[in-house]
């Protein structure tokens, strides 16, 4: 399964945890099963502040971008530059 | 993108990118026939005003407009009661996160006036006297409260509370009791205790910066008309007119389909011209009026009422072994964020350690409110202000170990693979390329006087996609006309249709480019990111691919063969099999004989922006006797993943080299001890000109993105990141003082070194 790494603040929403094992094809049906699973930080999601990044590469409001079953994915905040 | 269509760099054999036409703005922009914001004049055209706040922070207690409207000439008069209030909410608006409980009171004071220059209320009149005499009657009666300007001051218990319902975002469990702190931030990994224990040096400093504006010369401008059926046009300076079309329409209860928005030529906007100042005004008074209103700002108006960048305070911490690698790094920012939350404290958390490879690092953030102008995004929106600190605690960590700085950095450098403190891997980069080509230039040998230093820094941006459309249009003469939606600040008319002619195998000259309005293409994002050359161009690309396959469909009806026997080829469809070939003007010419008008389209969601990395030496001489800093040499170098048009790309290197320059020896906000500004104005606010400035030099680096068929990257925004520390690091070697201020202006310079004469 791919591993879902998440940063300090929001282990605190998720039990703690560091890292997830996720079993998600894509990007909505992560942001699906977080908020499902995890309801502290389903308002964090759907404000689309946070962008995902699958593999170094960071997918902002895509929610059909590809999870393969060994992708490291992490939740960053999303970038928008001046 | 969504279906990553693209084949790595697709193309090698490039007849048109990376070459070095003429701008095709230039001869418009010199002779003075170029529109900017405020050059659009129609009839029976009205003149806005605005009235704002004298006060820091006050509670307003009423607003009496009765004497201003029964003036003769005014048409309307409006306060926020003629905006929508709107609930606290992160929303996205196109792909930015705004909160428009904050914009409809930024844009119009409701409750309190929470800076000086707030907007209180505006009018329009027949004429620019009358309005200006219409303000003079608005009566308002203001509680005049303790303000706070300091992000450390603002972050103490007691300090005047401008907003008593923030409560801290980020902050488990949720405090009970408001405060100015909007937010706080955290990145990292790593046990930095085990780190720091493992070091031979450990540097530890805090810096503080000041707020600065991007500095544009053309204010803020624009032109709303609004019809008795609710149709509303807006032509206004600006990075972004879809952006634009949806603050506006929400702030004034609209469909967006209803607000046609146009982009004039913009005269600098750095990411300050993302954001809605004037616009709603102007639309909501000429709804009133059923008139144009065109409302402009003075150059004090943008420098008291429109967002700089933050002021900060900044604590880091960097250990190292003795053989060079760096084994722990902390850092804490406190960012202000003017009168609403916002600050880019996130991005410069992100940016802040973001050219080294770390194995214990942690970065904490804090957004916080001030009475102060809301910030607005800076060219790398708080990447410089992170870096500034990072980069001055690097090169005294190199100079504690006895390592040249730039070799220690090189030991440390971010690599493809790199894992980023903000968590994921980085994928190709050119950090490495960049310190290598500082490493063997020959600025960094030349030989050195009294009082002259040299420094060097690194910078990281990330750069952004995004929501992106282009049209393609073929004229029946063979010509080619793009229409793309992301106002050109840096070129990006000459890049897009660059790689137009290149794509379609044609002449240059061929192609023109313009920037369409709202309702000529579906959404675009704004010009902002570093984002337009890179994303526009790929759509420009994907246009120009669907012209071809719309080309070979018609050759292929012409000679009554299967569409897979043509190719395309410099320009031609090509049958090989019998030596035929049609040029593009031939098959446009015969476009309605063969299926009709040929016109190419994409509508994408970029992804794949490669991150672009810089490296900038920097020589400076320092007059003892005065504290004056002159920058004798300056060589900029950053990977810009293939120049498609090297002079913009140099342009921009130079551009935000000479901006950071002024960051780090003089730009400041000068208040006084009540919260006005005392240096609105180019005069006081002093920002650099040519004569301040040496020629930069610039070397371009070309580490390929692999996710854009040319190999580009943004580079608008990275040049603006290594300044402020490199100009400190040489600075302190000159003097032997480390400078942890900016501005490092003449009198802070002359009493660090009288204090280390003193020492």
């Amino acid at each position: 399964m791919a591993r879902l790494i998440l940063s300090g603040p929001l282990q605190k929403l998720v039990g703690g945890h560091a890292e997830l094992q996720i079993d998600a094809r894509d990007v909505k049906q992560l942001l699906r099963m977080l908020s499902e699973r995890y309801p502290a930080l389903a308002p964090h999601l759907q404000s689309d502040a946070y962008a995902i990044a699958i593999d170094g590469e960071i997918f902002q409001d895509i929610w059909f971008a590809p999870i393969g079953p060994d992708s490291e994915v992490h939740l960053i905040p999303a970038i928008r530059g001046g | 993108m969504n279906d990553m269509t693209f084949p790595k760099l697709a193309r090698q054999d490039l007849k048109i990118v990376g070459t070095r036409p003429l701008r095709p703005d230039g001869v418009d922009k010199v002779t003075g026939r170029a529109k900017f914001g405020a050059d659009i004049h129609v009839p029976n055209m009205l003149i806005g005003k605005v009235l704002r706040s004298p006060h820091a922070h006050a509670r307003i207690k009423s607003i009496d407009v009765s004497r201003a409207q029964a003036l003769r000439g005014v048409k309307a008069v409006i306060t926020a009661a003629d905006l929508c209030d709107l609930p606290s909410e992160f929303i996205p608006a196109g792909e930015m996160m705004v909160n428009f409980k904050d914009m409809t009171r930024n844009v119009l004071a409701r409750e309190k006036a929470l800076y000086e220059g707030h907007a209180v209320a505006a009018v329009a009149a027949v004429s620019e006297a009358v309005a200006a005499q219409a303000l003079t009657l608005i009566d308002v009666q203001y509680d005049v409260l303790p303000h706070v300007m300091d992000v450390v001051e603002a972050m103490q218990d007691g300090a005047p509370l401008l907003h008593d319902d923030m409560f801290t975002i980020g902050v488990e469990p949720r405090p009970a009791k408001a405060s100015n702190i909007a937010k706080r931030v955290e990145f990292g990994f790593g046990d930095l205790a085990a780190g720091f224990a493992r070091a031979d040096v450990i540097v530890e400093r805090e810096f503080t910066t000041k707020p600065v504006h991007q500095g544009y010369i053309e204010p803020h401008a624009c032109l709303a008309s609004v019809s008795e059926d609710g149709q509303a046009e807006l032509w206004c300076t600006t990075q972004g007119q879809f952006i634009v079309r949806a603050f506006c329409a929400k702030l004034l209860g609209m469909d967006v389909s209803r607000l046609r928005v146009t982009a004039s030529e913009i005269g600098g906007g750095f990411g300050g011209k993302t954001v809605v100042y004037l616009e709603p005004l102007a639309l909501a008074l000429s709804r009133i009026a059923c008139r144009p209103v065109k409302m402009t700002m003075s150059r004090t108006d943008v420098f008291r009422a429109s967002g700089p960048t933050s002021g900060a305070k900044i604590w880091v911490k960097v250990g190292a072994t003795r053989d060079g690698r760096i084994t722990a790094a902390d850092a804490l920012l406190k960012y202000q964020a003017g009168a609403f939350q916002g600050s880019p404290v996130q991005p410069g958390a992100m940016c802040a350690f973001a050219p080294y490879d770390l194995e214990n690092v942690r970065i904490v953030g804090f957004d916080v409110v001030v009475n102060r102008p809301k910030v607005a995004a800076y060219r790398a929106p708080g990447g410089p202000i992170a870096e500034f600190a990072v980069e001055s605690v690097i090169d005294e960590v190199a100079l504690g170990i006895g390592m040249d700085p730039i070799e220690f950095r090189l030991k440390n450098a971010a690599r493809e693979g790199t894992r980023a403190p903000y968590g994921p891997k980085l994928g190709p980069i050119g950090l490495v390329q960049t310190l290598e080509a500082a490493r063997a230039h020959a600025h960094y040998r030349a030989p050195l006087k009294a009082n002259q230093g040299r420094g060097v820094a690194s910078g990281f941006w990330f750069n952004i996609g995004g929501e992106t459309c282009a049209a393609m249009n073929l004229g029946e003469d063979g010509s080619v006309a793009i229409v793309i939606g992301t106002p050109d600040i840096g070129g990006s008319r000459a890049s897009l249709s660059m790689m137009a002619a290149e794509e379609l195998g044609i002449p240059l000259q061929q192609v023109s480019a313009i920037n369409g309005d709202t309702s000529s293409l579906g959404f675009n994002f704004l010009t902002g990111g570093s984002r337009v050359t890179y994303s526009s161009g790929m759509a420009v690309v994907e246009a120009a691919r669907d012209v071809i396959r719309q080309l070979r469909e018609r050759a292929a009806k012409i000679w009554e063969v299967t569409v897979e026997e043509v190719e395309w080829v410099e320009g031609h469809a090509r049958l090989s099999a019998k030596g035929k070939t049609l040029s593009l003007a031939e098959l446009a010419r015969t476009a309605g004989k063969t299926g009709g008008p040929i016109s190419g389209n994409a509508a994408l969601n970029v992804t794949g922006a490669g991150p672009s990395l810089a490296t900038h030496l920097v020589d400076v001489e320092v007059d003892p006797e005065t504290g004056k800093v002159t920058i004798l040499r300056y060589t900029a170098i950053q990977d810009a993943g293939k120049a498609v048009h090297p002079s913009y790309v140099e342009g921009q290197m130079q551009g935000g080299a000479v901006q950071g320059i002024g960051w780090a020896l003089n730009e400041e906000y000068i208040y006084d001890d009540k919260g006005r500004m005392e240096n609105a104005g180019f005069l006081d606010y002093r920002i650099p000109v040519c004569s301040d400035v040496p020629m930069i030099d610039t070397v371009i680096v070309e580490v390929p993105n692999p996710r854009h068929p040319y190999g580009v990257r943004g580079v608008g925004e990275t040049p603006i990141v290594p300044p402020m520390a490199a100009i400190a690091n040489a600075l302190s070697h000159a003097t032997g003082v480390r400078f942890t201020e900016l501005p490092m202006s003449p009198p802070r310079v002359l009493a660090a070194i009288d204090a280390h004469r003193g020492a």
